[in-house]
Parts: structure tokens; C-alpha cells; sequence
């Protein structure tokens, strides 16, 4: 419960940056928030330990999921009035082109939000946000996990 | 019996990502291996509980997936993701070091296709399963 006492202090003083100081792994990978008009958006500043083929050389994949999943879960924690930190269900992504050694952008779409579970649609872009770099979908579950009545 | 391992693998925990994360491998079979992500406090999600974040378990699958098509192609030809998925069916405890269990069980001339079990101390109560595709190449994946 402690870490959802933590972001509403933060979002009660509209400290969108304070959310990367708080979870570790975003700071980890060089998270950066903004605030685009009302919405919270989630960057990642290029760094070299986040290149999987140093060869191309191009991002790890597996940043760029990361980056993706956790950028819908500042969405959800920013945009929705929740009751505690949703927690992810299943992630699923499809990569388009290379990440290159880039600042990488994304947006955030709540496609359905339950009582119980919300899904999150996610795109990832860098020079071109017509030319997308990943497309994800990611479940979490917004309630309890307590026995069905 | 003894499988033997593609001497390539020790190289993909090299990489700059895979070393971050101080990725390790395990073990190999004929076309599977397991990588080894030490627990970190570069990997928490949740500073409270400990609780490691999805996305450093997303990225040790990949990895592993890579690594599982590299054994089974036994060779060093790079691949591109296509697409993932992943399954998160119970949070990892907090402290534990973190398994990932990927078996490339087909190759076609194009595509490899992938299926992973992340666990921390048994593979029959897995933290995660996933499914992957990848694109093959004929280019080799060079470290250096």
C-alpha cells in the first residue's frame, strides 16, 4: 500500500518526475516524463547499456517492451483514479523496425477500463510517429485479487 | 549425456543490455538454454515490496529466446523479434533471483518460434510464461 500512498503524494503535487525517481528499473533505463497538455508522457533518453546488437547498433528489445509497459503504467497511475498500483495481467508486443540509438517516444491509449481490469494500447516511435518502432497491448488488473463472490 | 553448448552463448550475456542486467547462462539443452538475472536494485518496480519490474523480466526472456535460437541453429546468425508475448501469472518473490527457460521448438528457414517459463527456485510455479517469433537472418551477430 506504501507505494500508492507514494504516487498520490506525488500526484497531488503534480510531481510527474518524482515517478521515475521512485520505481528504480525506470531510472535504470533513463525514463523521462513529461506533461504534453493534461496527458503524462513517458521518453526514454538513449544510453549504451540499453543496446542489445551492438552491431547496428540497435536498442534490446526487451528495453523497449519494458519501456512500453511501464509507460501504460504511468498512464493508467496519472490518468485513472485508482484504489492501488494496477498490476500487470499480460503484455504482448509486435516490433516493427530497429530502435535506433535514439531518444525513444511513446503514447498511451486506455482502450476499455473495467471496474476489475483496464487495456492499454501503446506506440513507441522516435524520429517518425508515423513510423513506429513497436506496437504493444498490455491487461492490468485494477482490483483486488480476492476469491469471486 | 552432454549437449554440446555454442560456444556463441557466453557472448550474448555480453552485450551491453544482457551485462546491465548481469544476465547468466545456465544451462543448454539441444535447443533450449536458461539464463540466470541476478536479483538487482536496478530491476525493482516496487521500491517497497522489492517486487522486480515486469519489464526486466520481458528483457530476460527475450534474451533467452535469442539465446535458445542460437543454440538450436547452432551457429552465430543474428534474428529480429517479430512479435511477444508474455504471460505474467504471479509477481516474483522479493530478493530471489530470476530463471527464464526458453526452447526454440521449431525453426523454419524464415522464422524461429519460442516458448519460455520465467521462474525463481521451481520451473512447475513459473513467475511468467511467453511465446515468441523471430525473423531469421543470414547475418551473422557480431559482439565487438
Amino acid at each position: 500500500m506504501k507505494l500508492f500512498e507514494t504516487i498520490n503524494e506525488l500526484k497531488s503535487r503534480h510531481d510527474y518526475a518524482g515517478l521515475v525517481e521512485l520505481i528504480p528499473y525506470a531510472k535504470a533505463i533513463s525514463v523521462e516524463t513529461s506533461m504534453v497538455g493534461e496527458q503524462i508522457v513517458s521518453t526514454l533518453n538513449f544510453q549504451e547499456n540499453n543496446i542489445g546488437n551492438p552491431a547496428l547498433p540497435a536498442l534490446h528489445g526487451g528495453v523497449v517492451a519494458g519501456f512500453m509497459e511501464n509507460a501504460a503504467l504511468f498512464h493508467l497511475l496519472w490518468e485513472v483514479e485508482l484504489n492501488r498500483v494496477p498490476k500487470i495481467i499480460d503484455f504482448s508486443i509486435d516490433y516493427l523496425r530497429p530502435g535506433q540509438t535514439l531518444t525513444t517516444y511513446s503514447h498511451c491509449d486506455i482502450i476499455r477500463l473495467g471496474s476489475r481490469v483496464a487495456l492499454c494500447n501503446i506506440k513507441a516511435w522516435q524520429d517518425d510517429p508515423d513510423k513506429p518502432i513497436a506496437l504493444a497491448r498490455a491487461h492490468f488488473l485494477l482490483a483486488n485479487n480476492d476469491p469471486l463472490k | 549425456m552432454s549437449t554440446n553448448i555454442n560456444p556463441f552463448l557466453k557472448q550474448v550475456s555480453r552485450t551491453p543490455h544482457a551485462n546491465f542486467l548481469n544476465l547468466k547462462l545456465v544451462s543448454a539443452e539441444s535447443t533450449a538454454v536458461t539464463l540466470l538475472m541476478p536479483y538487482s536494485d536496478n530491476i525493482i518496480g516496487d521500491p517497497y515490496n522489492k517486487v522486480v519490474h515486469s519489464g526486466a523480466i520481458t528483457t530476460l526472456i527475450d534474451t533467452a529466446c535469442g539465446a535458445a535460437i542460437f543454440q538450436a541453429q547452432n551457429n552465430t546468425q543474428a534474428m529480429a523479434t517479430l512479435d511477444l508475448r508474455v504471460d505474467y501469472v504471479s509477481p516474483a518473490a522479493a530478493g530471489k533471483n530470476i530463471q527464464a527457460y526458453a526452447d526454440c521448438y521449431k525453426l523454419t528457414s524464415t522464422i524461429a518460434f519460442v516458448r519460455t517459463t520465467v521462474f525463481t527456485d521451481d520451473i512447475n510455479t513459473p513467475i511468467a510464461t511467453a511465446t515468441a517469433t523471430f525473423m531469421r537472418s543470414n547475418k551473422s551477430f557480431s559482439i565487438n
